[in-house]
Formats: C-alpha cells, sequence, structure tokens
C-alpha cells in the first residue's frame, strides 16, 4: 500500500437549485485531500466546509457506498463515474488524480435524466421500462420445486453477467444519443437466458423498447462509449442480444 | 405488563399450518376495497408490496432512495439459507430452526424461528421461478456453500452479489404491480410520522423529498419495512440513507421497541482508515469458507505478514474452535478478533485488524477458483485498500453490520400499535441475540412474500375499520408535529454540522455500547448521549430552505432521532447484565471468555415504550418459553 498523501485540488461543479432553473459551474478549492478518500468522501468534507462558511452544500446522490446500488453518477472530467474503469463514483478513490488538478463534476445529461438539483438527476424513466416487461409474471405461492428446471452453469452464469446491471445510468450519460440500449439490452439479456422468462420474451422486448422510445431515449449510437463507463463491465453484446431478441418478436408478431 | 407473543398452540411442526386455517380470510372481490401502506422497498418492502398487490388490494409503496431497486438489502453479499437439503447433508427444517435459535443464544421466538425455517424453502422456489440467476453446478442444479454457524451447506448465493440478485427479483414483481396499477409508488418520500386514529394505524405523514412538501397518506394497515438502525454508530456497513427515523417516530406512538442494544458486530470488514470515513465496507462471511483468520503470536510484531514463519502465526479461531474454525457465528469471531487486539496482537497500522489470508486456499484451488468465488470482493478490496488480496493478506475488523432489535410484534408480525405491522431488519423478532450468516435474506422476504400476506388479512377481515381520510384531525396534529421539527432544526443555526455531531456520537456508542459493555461505560453512555442531544439542539447548523431538495435537512431530522434512540440502546444493554450473543457484558463470562447467559433472570424479549420526552422508557418483558429445544451453553469447539 502507497503512503496516502494530501492534495490540493480545484473543482469546477454543476450547480442547479432545481429542476426549472438555469445552472452554472461553481469553483471550490479542495485542500488537503487524503488520496486514501473515496471521492464521495472528499464532497462530504468539502461539504462541511461549505455549511461551516454559510453556503449551501453540493447535492448529489449516494446511498450504499460500495458500488452495488446504482444511486451515485457524476460525470467526472467529462466521463461518467470518472477516470478509473468498472467502478461507480462512490468507489472512485482520490489517489486516481493528481497534485493541483481542477476536477470539473456535472450531473448525467440526458433528456430522459431531467436535473434535480446540482449533480441529483430523476432516473425514474429507468423503473418505468422495467414496469413495462422487465420481469418474469409470477405470483407468490405459485412456483415450481427451484430444482425442477437445470439451467446449464454457462447460461446461467451468462444471465447473471446481465443481471449485474446496477441501474445507474452512466451507460446513457456516457452516450451521444442518451441511448438506453444498454440498460434495456442487459435486462433482456439476463431474462431470454433463463427458461423462465422465455415464455414472455416477445412481449417483453416490444413492450421495454417502446417504453424506451417513449421516454426520450436516443437510438443507440453503435460507438460503445456505454460499454467503457459501465462500472459492472455489462458488455455491448448485451445490445446485439437485444436487436436480435427485438427482430425476432417483430417477424413473428408480423407471421402470426 | 407482560407481553402476549400470540403463539399459537399445538405441535412446532403444525402451528403455522393451524394458524393459517384458523385466519380470517378476506374475500378476493373485497380485497380491492382496503388501502395498505408499505413503507420501504428493500426485501421485505418490495416483497410484501408485490405480493399484496397480486393479491388484490391497493398498495402505496414508499421508498427515500429515487429508485426502489436501491434499497439497502441490495449490498448483502454471501447468501440466503433454505433447508432444502439438495446436499444430501443432513440438512432439515428442524435443524436449520435450531441452528438458527442457538446461533441466536436462546434469545428468539421459538416459533417464529420454526415458521421462518418452514417457509424458507418456498422462497427458494419463487426466487427462481422470478429468473434468479443463483449459482450452479455443471448439472445444471442449484449449488449450496456453507455459511457461519452451521455443519450443512445450505446457503445459495448469486456470486457475491446474492442481496442484489434477489431484490432485483422482488424489485420486478413490484414493477409489475406497479404497471397493472395494483401498487402506487412513491419514490423520495421519507417517511416523517405514523397516524394513529382510534388507537389504529391509519396512515403515514412523508416528506416530498424534491419539492419540500409533506404529504398525507391514509390506509387500513402500515406495514414498517424500513431496515435497521446501525448507523447510530456513524461508521457501520449500513447504507447512507439507512436510518431509524420511520420506526422511532412509530416508536413514539405507541409501538414498543424489542432489544433495542442487539447489534451485529460483523468479523469480516474493511478496518477504518481516517477520520473522514463516513463509511465501512464489508467483505462477506463467505469469505471465511477459505480464508484463514490470524495474527502474529508476539505481540508489536511489526514483520510483514510473508516474513512470519508459520509457526510464529496464530490462527486463534481454528485454535479454539476446532470444530468450526473459521466459520464460527459472527458474534464469537467478532469478539476474539477484537481480544487479541486488545492484546496488542492486531495488525496494520493502527493495531486495529486481522489478517485473513488466502495463501492456502489459492495453492489448494488455484487463483482462477478463488477468482471465479470472490473475484468482485477481491476487486472491492484492492479498489479501497490498495493492496492486492490475492498477494497479501487482506486486513480485516469487526464493524456495525445488522440490527437484531427492532420494533416489537408478535406473531402476526404486528406491534403494539394494532393495524401497524413491522417485517425485515425493521422487527425484532427471528435472530435473538446474534443474527447467523444469509439469514437476513431468508427473513425479508419470508415475512414479505409468506408472512404477512396471511397475517396482514387476518387483521383486515377480523377488524372493524371507520373510513379514515387524510382530512381527519389526527392526520393534521401530525402534519404540524413534522413541521415543527423541521423548523426547529432549521431555526438553531449553531456552530457544528450534522456530520459532525453524528461521528460524536458515533464515538460514543462504538466505545460504551459496541463489542463488548460495562455497568459502568454504559452509565458513562447514558450521560454522554443526553449531554449531546443537548448540544445538537443547541449547535448544528443545517444550511438551506424546507422547501426543496435538502440533504443536510434529511439527514438532521435522522441524527435528531438517532440521538434520542441511542439512549434507549444504552438502557437496554444496561438492564441486562448476562451476556448472549452479540452482547457482551464483560460483568458475565464463562472462564475462557465466552459469553455467559443468565437464563434464569434473563430469558425475555425487553420491549420498551416511550413515555414521553424527558421520561425514562419503560420496560416491559416477552417471557421466552423453550418448549421444542433446551437452551445451553452454546459451544462451537
Amino acid at each position: 500500500m502507497s503512503e496516502a498523501k494530501n492534495l490540493n485540488l480545484r473543482l469546477r461543479v454543476w450547480r442547479q437549485p432545481n429542476r426549472t432553473a438555469p445552472g452554472r459551474f461553481v469553483e471550490y478549492p479542495a485542500k488537503g485531500v487524503s488520496t486514501d478518500m473515496s471521492f464521495l468522501e472528499m464532497l462530504d468534507v468539502i461539504n462541511d466546509r461549505l455549511i461551516l462558511a454559510g453556503e449551501e452544500p453540493i447535492a448529489f446522490d449516494y446511498d450504499c457506498r460500495e458500488g452495488i446500488c446504482g444511486s451515485c453518477g457524476i460525470v467526472i472530467n467529462g466521463v461518467a463515474h470518472g477516470p478509473q474503469q468498472g467502478v461507480a463514483t462512490c468507489q472512485l478513490y482520490m489517489r486516481h488524480f493528481k497534485d493541483g488538478a481542477v476536477i470539473t463534476l456535472e450531473p448525467w445529461r440526458a433528456k430522459a435524466f431531467p436535473v434535480l438539483k446540482d449533480l441529483v438527476v430523476d432516473r425514474s424513466a429507468f423503473d418505468r421500462i422495467i414496469a413495462a416487461g422487465g420481469y418474469v409474471s409470477i405470483n407468490a405461492g405459485s412456483a415450481p420445486d427451484a430444482n425442477a428446471i437445470p439451467i446449464p452453469k454457462p447460461d446461467a452464469d451468462a444471465a447473471f453477467d446481465s443481471a449485474a446491471c446496477i441501474g445507474c445510468g452512466a451507460c446513457v450519460a456516457a452516450c451521444k444519443n442518451a441511448s438506453a440500449a444498454l440498460f434495456v439490452g442487459a435486462k433482456i439479456t439476463h431474462l431470454s437466458l433463463m427458461p423462465q422468462g422465455k415464455v414472455e420474451a416477445g412481449m417483453r422486448v416490444m413492450a421495454m423498447i417502446e417504453k424506451m422510445e417513449e421516454e426520450g431515449f436516443g437510438a443507440c449510437s453503435n460507438e460503445g462509449e456505454c460499454e467503457a463507463v459501465c462500472p459492472k463491465g455489462i458488455s455491448l453484446s448485451n445490445i446485439a442480444k437485444l436487436n436480435r431478441e427485438y427482430f425476432r418478436a417483430r417477424l413473428r408478431r408480423f407471421w402470426s | 405488563m407482560i407481553l402476549d407473543g400470540k403463539v399459537p398452540s399445538g405441535p412446532l411442526d403444525a402451528k403455522w399450518d393451524q394458524h393459517k386455517f384458523d385466519m380470517k380470510l378476506v374475500n378476493p372481490a373485497n380485497r380491492r376495497k382496503h388501502t395498505v401502506i408499505v413503507v420501504g422497498t428493500g426485501l421485505a418492502g418490495a416483497s410484501a408490496a408485490a405480493t399484496l398487490g397480486e393479491l388484490g388490494y391497493n398498495v402505496l409503496n414508499f421508498t427515500i432512495l429515487d429508485s426502489p431497486r436501491r434499497a439497502h438489502s441490495i449490498a448483502a453479499q454471501g447468501g440466503i439459507n433454505a433447508a432444502k437439503n439438495y446436499k444430501n447433508d443432513g440438512d432439515s427444517v428442524y435443524r436449520l430452526f435450531y441452528d438458527t435459535i442457538k446461533g441466536g443464544d436462546y434469545r428468539a421466538r421459538e416459533a417464529n424461528v420454526y415458521r421462518l425455517a418452514q417457509v424458507s424453502v418456498d422462497i427458494i422456489d419463487q426466487c427462481v421461478a422470478q429468473g434468479i440467476p443463483f449459482a450452479r453446478e455443471y448439472g445444471g442444479l442449484l449449488d449450496n456453500r456453507s455459511f457461519g454457524g452451521a455443519q450443512v451447506s445450505r446457503t445459495f448465493y448469486a456470486r457475491g452479489q446474492t442481496g442484489q440478485q434477489l431484490l432485483l427479483g422482488a424489485y420486478s414483481s413490484l414493477m409489475r404491480q406497479v404497471a397493472g396499477g395494483q401498487v402506487e409508488l412513491f419514490a423520495r418520500r421519507e417517511m416523517l410520522d405514523l397516524v394513529v386514529v382510534d388507537g389504529h394505524a391509519r396512515g403515514i405523514v412523508v416528506r416530498n423529498l424534491v419539492t419540500g412538501e409533506l404529504e398525507r397518506y391514509a390506509a387500513d394497515a402500515v406495514l414498517l419495512c424500513t431496515g435497521g438502525y446501525g448507523n447510530v454508530y456513524f461508521l457501520s456497513t449500513m447504507a447512507g440513507n439507512s436510518n431509524v427515523t420511520a420506526a422511532w417516530r412509530c416508536a413514539k406512538r405507541g409501538a414498543f421497541v424489542g432489544n433495542p442494544s442487539f447489534v451485529q458486530i460483523h468479523p469480516t470488514c474493511i478496518p477504518v482508515s481516517g477520520d473522514y470515513q463516513a463509511k465501512l465496507t464489508l467483505m462477506s462471511e463467505s469469505l471465511r469458507n477459505d480464508g484463514r483468520v490470524w495474527v502474529p503470536k508476539q505481540k508489536g510484531d511489526t514483520r510483514s505478514p510473508e516474513k512470519i514463519p508459520e509457526d510464529e502465526r496464530d490462527y486463534f479461531l481454528e485454535r479454539k474452535y476446532p470444530s468450526f474454525g473459521n466459520l464460527v457465528p459472527r458474534d464469537v469471531a467478532s469478539r476474539n478478533a477484537k481480544v487479541v487486539c486488545d492484546e496488542g496482537r492486531g495488525v496494520g497500522a493502527s493495531g486495529l485488524a486481522v489478517y485473513l489470508d488466502f495463501a492456502d486456499a489459492i495453492e489448494r484451488l488455484g487463483e482462477d477458483a478463488i477468482r471465479g468465488r470472490y473475484g468482485n470482493l477481491f476487486d472491492m478490496y484492492k479498489e479501497i485498500v490498495d493492496e492486492n488480496p490475492y498477494e497479501v493478506p487482506m486486513r480485516i475488523y469487526p464493524a456495525v453490520h445488522y440490527c437484531m432489535g427492532g420494533l416489537w410484534v408478535d406473531y402476526n408480525l404486528q406491534t403494539t400499535v394494532p393495524g401497524l405491522f413491522a417485517l425485515g431488519e425493521a422487527n425484532f423478532s427471528d435472530h435473538g441475540a446474534n443474527r447467523l450468516g444469509a439469514s437476513a435474506l431468508m427473513q425479508g422476504l419470508a415475512d414479505g412474500y409468506f408472512v404477512a400476506p396471511y397475517t396482514l388479512a387476518n387483521y383486515i377481515a377480523s377488524t372493524k375499520l371507520e373510513k379514515v381520510g387524510t382530512d381527519h384531525a389526527a392526520f393534521a396534529e401530525a402534519e404540524n408535529a413534522v413541521q415543527q421539527r423541521i423548523d426547529k432544526v432549521l431555526g438553531v443555526q449553531g456552530g457544528r454540522t450534522v456530520m459532525d455531531l453524528h461521528r460524536e456520537l458515533g464515538g460514543i456508542m462504538w466505545e460504551y455500547v459496541g463489542m463488548a459493555r460495562t455497568r459502568e461505560g454504559l452509565e458513562t453512555a447514558v450521560g454522554k448521549i443526553r449531554a449531546l442531544r443537548e448540544q445538537f439542539w443547541n449547535e448544528v447548523k443545517v444550511p438551506g430552505r424546507a422547501d426543496n431538495l435538502n440533504k443536510n435537512l434529511e439527514l438532521a431530522l435522522r441524527v435528531a432521532d438517532y440521538m434520542e434512540f441511542a439512549e434507549m440502546m444504552a438502557l437496554d444493554a444496561l438492564q441486562r447484565t448476562e451476556s448472549c450473543g452479540c452482547h457482551f457484558r464483560e460483568e458475565s463470562q464463562t472462564p475462557d471468555g465466552e459469553a455467559l447467559r443468565d437464563d434464569e433472570k434473563f430469558s425475555y424479549v425487553a420491549a420498551w415504550e416511550y413515555k414521553g420526552e424527558g421520561q425514562a422508557p419503560e420496560m416491559h418483558k416477552e417471557e421466552l418459553n423453550f418448549e421444542f429445544v433446551t437452551p445451553s451453553q452454546r459451544s462451537y469447539k
């Protein structure tokens, strides 16, 4: 473990009082930041200083602080979740920054994710996409024995890789079209690999894609920024799978 | 008052089935006439809301987060227990029941625990049917692993992200009901009071966390699924927004609090590195399947771990507990780590850590096998600590992790306020004085999918509920009380931040109401908590206004409640002069330093009644009757 050092930084932070008011960048000094701090711990410290100075602290979402709940998300120097690949903002550590650096902090920017305040955005569009079909229709109490249907291990493992999506929205923030294709693709891929999800596969993909478009997400840009920023390593193959499932469902609808 | 747990009579294995038959039902056509509030969307809340929606009730479901999928159940790593006996290694419903009662050091209610073990098998069926990608063997069947406090493999898992997968399963069922209009979802709402009309829970007052507006919701019953209060210690493995406020407001409206001092300190967490830290990170207990816990034999040995030869290492858990080894229950593992650190044998810069070493497992199974089992945990450790655990042993130390205590509930999960139910970690019911690993997920889902839907129907069918609207005077009174508290906390404008005061409270709690407790220490804690509470109301500085998104105001209201709740925890720990499970009173230990229970005097649940500001809470007892198991000194040797 390298010895902890203190950094002197400057933060350029997007401040916006509410959904409708205009926002702007404001600069704050961030002195004496330990390289052992997480990015959000650094913001905690800065916020406590702002409060004591009589200023309003910077609003940002967080909860678990271990990279699994998907609450946090800041565009750091133009990159969703910052410079370190494979981690959410809460798991980014200050040792990845250089002394004297200027760090720019912005919220996710997408039509479907309106800014609520500063770095906090409304991602409820994701919930509405899941409500459109991201489930297996099973009521509590009606399930067969858990081992009744064997599932090949490679399928279960691949389904897990897709199901690991934390719904943070970085994929949308990184895409120039603000597309939700990776998010939707991950759920479609997960459920299409499990036998329990197959019965409704066609209806599901049609409904979720329709909802995605209705919520104002753009079309896939095919540039792969989503995969590059995903803290859970959800791969682009999920989008390819989404497209295959979608065309299969459309053909089926056309022929039936 | 002697509390009645309302345990049905009859043989242990027939109680729940008979009770299900005896309880009244609500006709399917009548269910839509009843509105039920579910507060929280973790495993308990999401599963309850989804299931009640499936049954046809009108459900109003609230979360303080921006989406139900973010509730802290998502962070559970290791797994979920179920008595399936797929491994043919001697498991059964009775054994899961027995392990859980024993693991809880005989301070849980037998009938509840047996029911939990019974429905555990249905939970796994339900979760698989939802499409949850559990770990599987090459034959396609479900894989299991073993966990602390058990000698069978009954833990189902999805890599190190079991909580995430189970929660996303419950969330998907919930969103299906939202789409169907059976559940109305209210995100970014925080419950700030319970509304009681004619002695029955009839609604809640919430703050809209985006607009700051106070909102009223009325219902025929309220299900509280708001998790635990571990953040009273400031540093814990809980999420930043986990808090006691909703439960504490219910306590102030008449719900008793059961065993509030029973808090689990988890043995395998990443040690504290600096005072800016706001959160500790858990490393799943499953790591103890392959990792070996050790410290140097000599005090003050500062050599790096690879330079300490085998015969100068003390694998203290394997040495003291040969039959369970590194897989002793959490309370035992944590306390032993504290003991060796107190002896001056701790490692790392602070001396407050022990090694968790995978070298033997890597040599035996290969690095790839270890990566397959724990890859995400190893990555997380490396990112936080900046050390590679494939090469050097992890350093771990205990941290606050789970609350066995919570709102007191009877067998029906109903609190002492009729119509107010508490599910999951928010109640006190199933884990006694120590929870076994992989049992929290089991309990949350048991309560939500398979218990509350039955007992709630019985309450609705057997209670005459007049129509109550949000214009009722009780709603106005509750809303006013909330408004006044908000105005008061914003009005102080002192010189200390909420986080600063919260950190100080956490320090007091960890020092005196933590892993080792004494009469003197607990009395000191009560005095310090009272003084700090006064300081809070004179010195706190909350920025901004109440009429918009103000995260510091949210925190301030929660910390204000912790300042009150903390005192009840210390008083509870003070009255229980025995040791049991997590609750270690230094005055009560066996010659070799294990927790020494006193069943003559303390075989009861302490249920605390709030008596008003400045008044001492009153303790009531629910006697625990062990009809089916005989409490004995726990031994894992």
